[in-house]
């Protein structure tokens, strides 16, 4: 019955979207001009060369500012209901002994553990300086960075959530991340301009520290979204590992 | 066939949102939304295409030459990793149903008020 | 519109449906990693290198992990509820 009545919804909404999307431009024909035309000015204006993180961090800074508290606000939300959910359950054993089957694990993952989260780590940190130059940015490299602790996690065996996921240092992280995105841009109504405004010395286009407050905007939601995911998944984790049984 | 980029976008949205209502496990619903936001993002890189265009880097290329464009570009990539956190929200809120109700199939909740 | 886009389009149709269609949620998960894929690869084919990129991280990273603790908590508990009556 369901099913029949979607159907019905479904073919109306079809043709509604037919309709408007027939009055589209067609496909690569586009005439917006403000995208264009960042295209052309944005390397003179602001010495990046990655015009697609200067528009998330410079032009349209303050939409991105909306962004990152939505993935706050995301975080905090999931953290209050799993938090929640577990002192349900639990009544004192939050010290308890560690879950069996620590030594045993795979050697494979072993190895892949020790050896293979530095370099994701040096990987995510260049994804995020470099966002202002090459494809990538702070959203990006902040993934990256949140999937060495999830790497951590997954190859250490049952002891991830007490040993790694501090969740301590990574509110810490993630609220320095949000905070410090505010703080630099409060900085610019310091420095005598607008909210957000870039008011660092541009330096030179290519060069690593270029832009000026894109760099820095840049690294704060690195941290804030490496924060975030690594919490995220540590909670998942240790919801599960907190009724005995060990991964 | 010009119209191909907006018609797979228009048939994904109907088929996440089919799949939403038909849904009898939350998890499935919640990837079922992971497909409808999949089809704007499509939506909107597909309006920003220019034939022949570039993609918006500059390094080592000279600025004159056209490039697609770059604001839908960057409103869809802070798009794909805040959803999936809002994505992570709404797993979180499963579990907390599971919890409260025994289940997570969507149909059997609603008998099981009060 | 070159041939390449037009494919691509195409196979993301496709995974789409598959993903919507596929009722076990241990099942869907695999598909939605293919699915994440393939999006990717359609947004390098229309020049968006950086959200390539975030599409990559996220749906072959942090969304799988996610989903997968939450079916593995879900589980256990259904186990447990069965193992308490």
């Amino acid at each position: 019955m369901r099913t029949w009545l979607f159907l019905v919804a479904a073919a109306v909404l079809a043709a509604v979207l037919v309709d408007g999307l027939a009055g589209l431009p067609s496909f690569g024909h586009f005439h917006g001009v403000d995208g264009l035309t960042l295209d052309h000015v944005t390397v003179r204006q602001r010495h990046a060369t990655d015009v697609i993180t200067a528009i998330n961090f410079d032009y349209r800074g303050l939409d991105t500012m909306g962004e990152e508290f939505i993935l706050f606000a995301s975080s905090v939300g999931l953290v209050v209901l799993l938090r929640e959910q577990r002192s349900d359950r639990r009544q004192d054993a939050r010290d308890g002994p560690a879950p069996p089957g620590g030594d045993a694990r795979d050697p494979l993952l072993a190895l892949v553990g020790r050896w293979g989260v530095a370099p994701i780590i040096v990987l995510g940190i260049y994804i995020v300086t470099h966002g202002q130059l090459t494809p990538g940015g702070g959203f990006q490299g902040g993934v990256i960075l949140a999937s060495a602790l999830i790497t951590l996690l997954v190859t250490s065996g049952g002891r991830g959530p007490r040993t790694i996921g501090r969740h301590g240092a990574l509110e810490a992280l993630e609220a320095l991340g949000a905070g410090g995105y505010v703080a630099i841009g409060v900085a610019g109504i310091i420095a005598g301009l607008q909210f957000l405004s870039n008011f660092l010395p541009l330096g030179t286009a290519g060069a690593l520290l270029s832009s000026g407050t894109i760099t820095s905007l840049s690294t704060v939601v690195g941290l804030e979204v490496a924060g975030a995911i690594a919490l995220i998944v540590a909670e998942f984790v240790e919801q599960g590992a907190d009724s005995g049984t060990a991964r | 066939m010009s119209f191909l980029p907006f018609a797979v976008a228009a048939w994904l949205l109907l088929v996440g949102l089919y799949g939403v209502v038909t849904s009898r496990h939350l998890v499935h619903l919640i990837l079922c939304l992971g497909i409808v936001q999949a089809s704007t993002y499509l939506l909107l890189l597909a309006i920003g295409y220019l034939h022949a265009g570039r993609a918006p880097i500059f390094v080592g290329i000279t600025v004159g030459t056209p490039a697609v464009d770059p604001v839908v570009q960057a409103l869809t990539l802070t798009d794909v990793v805040v959803e999936a956190t809002v994505s992570a929200l709404l797993l979180a809120i499963a579990l907390q149903v599971d919890r409260r109700f025994g289940t997570v199939d969507p149909d059997a909740i609603r008998e099981l008020r009060g | 519109m070159t041939t390449l886009q037009a494919a691509v389009l195409i196979v993301v149709a496709a995974s789409g449906t598959a993903v919507a269609l596929t009722r076990d949620p241990t099942r869907q998960v695999i598909l939605t990693g293919l699915f994440g894929l393939v999006l990717a690869v359609l947004f390098f084919v229309f020049q968006a290198p950086d959200v390539a990129l975030s599409q990559i991280v996220v749906g072959s990273v942090a969304l799988p992990a996610m989903v997968l603790l939450t079916l593995r908590e879900l589980r256990r508990r259904a186990a447990e509820r069965e193992r308490g009556e």
